[in-house]
């Protein structure tokens, strides 16, 4: 054997013991999770119960077939017996699947009936898909926010087309976090009402076995009733454009006396929000400070689409830089477009989303980097006037 | 059959030999009418498109090797599963059934051609069209398909990237070729048999393809219409599927599925005529049960137009419609039961040889019986919100039509490449063929299994740690599937380019009248129809 030839053998065998001694093997989960409310575990039950059915068919099935392949065949001398039709055999394996049938729809019906019934719920929380985050409004408490996936792009754009050592080290919850996650109470029932802003998206908690659709116009009911406090994670589940696979979902369930708590807290946080939104009306920032905000904000929600450096994905995703809308075009039609959005287009408004002063400083930004240099500057007071138009 | 009309049958296929015209060159393949050649068109297309798409889901792979996004965009992710599903849907699967059934029917039920040959060379050359249509997309600006091949709206309206038009083009061209070749699969089986060739006479095989036709008539129109409306939604002003408008996007998936459940049968109800053919022959042993495999089939075809919605529990159906489509599906569990245990008694006290279109059947029926199990699970509408849009519900349906449809289509193609070709294969590549995708097919879609039940959601380019060891292996098993389907590509050319010849009844379990003609078969075959007792 050639020189070359052991290298290749040496890097072959450590390319396969690397694969088997993998660290993360530790975590990898090879079975639905029982999740962590009445509802789900029944389902794990129904789970688990059609499952050993089908393992138990598949030994009696795959067993014939394998004993007549091991005894019925031609090299051992096996005849061929001239039997080919039996009504009595056929009545019989049409009978005992029915008889199966029947006992695993039992359970899945009551299960069923008892998930979809919607009735006397403590809290109602509505979401709201939209291309690629959620949003969640608690009725009667006047709070409401988006939830964004917080996982740094560093970690997970790693285009340099080679498999190692390229992008930041992934986090634990990598691509599974979120800036703000929904909180809800444990053991209280908790419905929530699911829709959509733009394509349809799916809300999904494996640990609360809900999984619902958002569907644009139409609202869903869904609900859960969790036993205990932690934080759970799922996924959007229904393809929704480019991003579908960068918008987890994150709920924090918190004990009562946490929930109202943290509820207290929201509002107090709500008050500040619209105190420091009259305050920036009155202030006026300077341009690095504006860029600043401008770019991070811009990061955190425009650079999906039209990229961090502007140029964007067209045709679906126009570009910003050299646009006319960011350079040529007056400064309130760019202001218009950010906050109340495009219609018809991916292009959605802001104006809920982000405060006055994230919009002005976003607009700012748009309008002076990546050769854009108009040397505008917006400020909440431009973008307030602009949305009243 | 009787010797005599055997030996009959023998002489006319000689005497055609005589006045076999056919034109030379690229003319005699465009403008040919002969079924044979149409066969032969469908099954080298097919199998072209399925490198194609074989080669799109390795990039897909590659992608989802290691966590994180290496090489393509997630834009673009999503353009390879919408162009990869529907060319394997549409261009692989379908027309590969298509080549069998201009091939075989017309041998098997004595007749000299398809009934409406001309409409026949018109329905396979529109198909190239459709292909280079949507295949052409990737490199207009608009890019190519992105919403999934079951492009729900508004995703593929409103928010589509601009590839609406080419694909719903390209979709009608295949229906209207699908719908033509239909036509022609009704009208020969219900006007060409040979005289005392009953229904209740005719091959399992043929069975199979007339009730697939049957639901190909009944359901093409419904896409044509579905994906009409969709371009009226995108480019005229329509709100079919837009609540703004009136209209409900949930209703499209209604529509999509009303076409897309019996679509999935008619990619699977071939595949059992296929493998209801081959298992009698190598084990020596007539079919078990063949007026049940009749009305089972017939079974299966019926139910599929009453369990669409199964697709769709999560749209927020009310409970008596969830209700109603868990029981219908877990119907069907009944008559597909009935061919499973048939085919196993079929085997049962037989005289068993392996060759590789058996070793195909069996591997058939093991894993398809497992994507089997995996869609009785699926049916329950509990559980079906744990597993819907996960990578169980991938791993299901690669079983089914991977494992299922592919595998018997190879099968077919070993059991009939003696007729076609006059030679035999080289049965030891050919085992090197079937072993090599037997173990990768299940490193490539078993772990899929565990992927799903742990939360990997399907259709996504980048995933969390967790899921990174079982991708790792699929993704192995992925490249080592593609490249084993290079191994058929071997076999088929070095049995068209020689190899030993092939005897008019090559395998001696084999019954039908494909077999009383010599190997390879004349252009021309039972221009005298053969006496069926």
């Amino acid at each position: 054997m050639s020189r070359g030839n052991q290298n290749w053998l040496v890097r072959a065998w450590l390319f396969l013991g690397a694969m088997l001694s993998s660290s993360a093997w530790a975590d990898t989960q090879l079975n639905l999770t029982k999740g962590v409310t009445a509802v789900s575990r029944e389902v794990y039950d129904l789970h688990m119960l059609s499952l050993y059915i089908c393992t138990a068919i598949g030994v009696v099935v795959f067993g014939a077939m394998f004993w007549s392949m091991i005894f019925h065949r031609k090299s051992k001398g096996a005849k061929a017996a001239d039997f080919h039709e039996s009504t009595k055999v056929e009545i019989l394996w049409t009978a005992i699947p029915i008889v199966i049938l029947i006992a695993m729809a039992v359970p899945a019906t009551s299960t069923l009936i008892n998930m979809e019934n919607n009735d006397n719920s403590d809290v109602t929380i509505q979401i709201t898909g939209s291309q690629w985050k959620w949003h969640y409004k608690y009725f009667d408490e006047n709070i409401e926010y988006y939830s964004v996936l917080s996982t740094p792009r560093e970690e997970y754009e790693n285009q340099n087309g080679s498999f190692d050592g390229n992008g930041a080290q992934k986090g634990e919850d990598y691509l599974l976090e979120v800036d703000k996650p929904l909180v809800i109470p444990a053991n209280k029932k908790v419905r929530f009402l699911i829709t959509s802003d733009d394509v349809i998206h799916s809300w999904w908690v494996p640990a609360f076995a809900v999984k619902q659709d958002a569907n644009p116009g139409f609202i869903n009911e869904a609900w859960t009733n969790v036993d205990l406090p932690g934080t759970y994670r799922g996924q959007c589940a229904e393809l929704c454009g480019k991003d579908h696979g960068f918008m987890p979902i994150v709920v924090e369930v918190k004990s009562v006396e946490d929930y109202d708590a943290w509820l207290k807290e929201q509002h107090e946080l709500t008050a500040k929000t619209a105190d420091a939104e009259k305050a920036s009306l009155s202030a006026s920032m300077g341009k690095d400070k504006l860029m600043q905000l401008g770019e991070t904000t811009y990061m955190a929600y425009c650079a999906a689409c039209h990229q961090p450096t502007g140029v964007g994905l067209p045709p679906a995703f126009p570009a910003l830089k050299a646009s006319p809308i960011a350079t040529t075009g007056s400064v309130v039609d760019h202001i218009n477009v950010v906050f109340n959005g495009r219609a018809g287009t991916g292009m959605q408004g802001y104006g809920k989303q982000l405060s006055l002063k994230q919009i002005a400083a976003v607009v700012t930004y748009e309008r002076n980097a990546w050769g854009n240099d108009t040397g505008d500057l917006v400020q909440s007071s431009d973008v307030k006037a602009a949305s009243e138009e | 059959m009787t010797t005599e009309t055997i030996n009959e049958s023998l002489d006319d296929a000689h005497n055609d030999d005589h006045h076999d015209h056919k034109m030379t060159g690229i003319k005699r393949w465009l403008y040919t009418t002969n079924h044979k050649d149409i066969g032969t068109l469908y099954l080298w297309f097919a199998f072209i498109m399925l490198l194609t798409g074989g080669a799109l889901a390795m990039v897909i792979r590659a992608e989802l090797f290691q966590p994180g996004l290496q090489i393509v965009e997630p834009d673009f992710f999503n353009q390879l599963t919408t162009v990869h599903g529907l060319i394997m849907v549409f261009g692989a699967i379908m027309p590969a059934f298509t080549g069998f059934a201009n091939w075989m029917l017309p041998m098997m039920i004595g007749a000299p051609d398809m009934a409406l040959p001309r409409m026949n060379n018109w329905s396979f050359w529109i198909l190239p069209f459709a292909f280079a249509i949507l295949l052409g997309s990737f490199f207009m600006e608009s890019g190519a398909p992105n919403f999934g091949w079951t492009f729900y709206a508004p995703l593929s309206t409103t928010y589509s990237n601009g590839s609406t038009a080419f694909f719903v083009f390209a979709v009608h061209i295949m229906g209207i070729s699908s719908i033509m070749g239909a036509i022609n699969i009704v009208v020969t089986i219900m006007n060409l048999r040979a005289p005392g060739m009953t229904y209740m006479k005719m091959p399992l095989f043929v069975w199979t393809f007339f009730i697939t036709a049957y639901l190909l008539i009944a359901v093409m129109p419904v896409l044509a219409g579905v994906v009409t409306m969709l371009l009226t939604d995108t480019y005229f002003g329509t709100s079919f599927f837009d609540a703004a408008g009136g209209g409900d996007p949930v209703m499209f998936q209604h529509i999509f599925w009303f076409f897309g459940h019996p679509e999935v049968y008619i990619m699977i109800l071939p595949a059992f005529g296929i493998v209801s053919t081959i298992i009698p022959a190598f084990s020596r042993k007539k079919l078990f049960g063949y007026s049940s495999m009749v009305y089972a089939t017939s079974s299966i075809a019926l139910l599929s137009f009453i369990v669409w919605a199964h697709h769709m529990f999560t749209t927020g159906m009310p409970l008596f419609g969830e209700l109603f489509f868990m029981y219908c599906t877990m119907l069907i569990a009944v008559p597909t039961g009935v061919k499973v245990f048939n085919w196993v008694a079929t085997m049962w006290r037989g005289s068993l040889t392996f060759e590789t279109p058996m070793l195909f059947s069996i591997a058939f029926v093991i894993l398809f019986t497992i994507g089997g199990f995996s869609g009785l699970m699926l049916a329950l509408t509990p559980a079906d919100f744990q597993y819907h849009d996960t990578y169980f519900v991938v791993a299901h349906f690669h079983y089914v039509l991977v494992t299922g449809s592919l595998f018997s289509i190879y099968a077919g193609a070993y059991f009939w490449l003696p007729k076609w070709t006059g030679h035999m294969y080289n049965e030891s590549l050919a085992k090197w063929h079937f072993w090599c995708s037997l173990i990768s097919v299940n490193l490539l879609f078993f772990p899929m299994h565990f992927l799903g039940l742990a939360g990997m959601p399907r259709r996504i380019p980048d995933y969390a740690l967790q899921f990174a060891d079982f991708n790792k292996w699929v993704s192995i098993g992925g490249f080592a599937f593609g490249l084993s389907q290079l191994i058929f590509l071997a076999v088929v050319i070095k049995c068209i380019k020689g190899g030993k010849k092939a005897p008019a009844k090559p395998w001696d379990g084999a019954e039908g009248l494909e077999w009383t003609v010599a190997s390879p078969a004349p252009y021309h075959t039972f221009s005298t129809p053969p006496k069926v007792d």
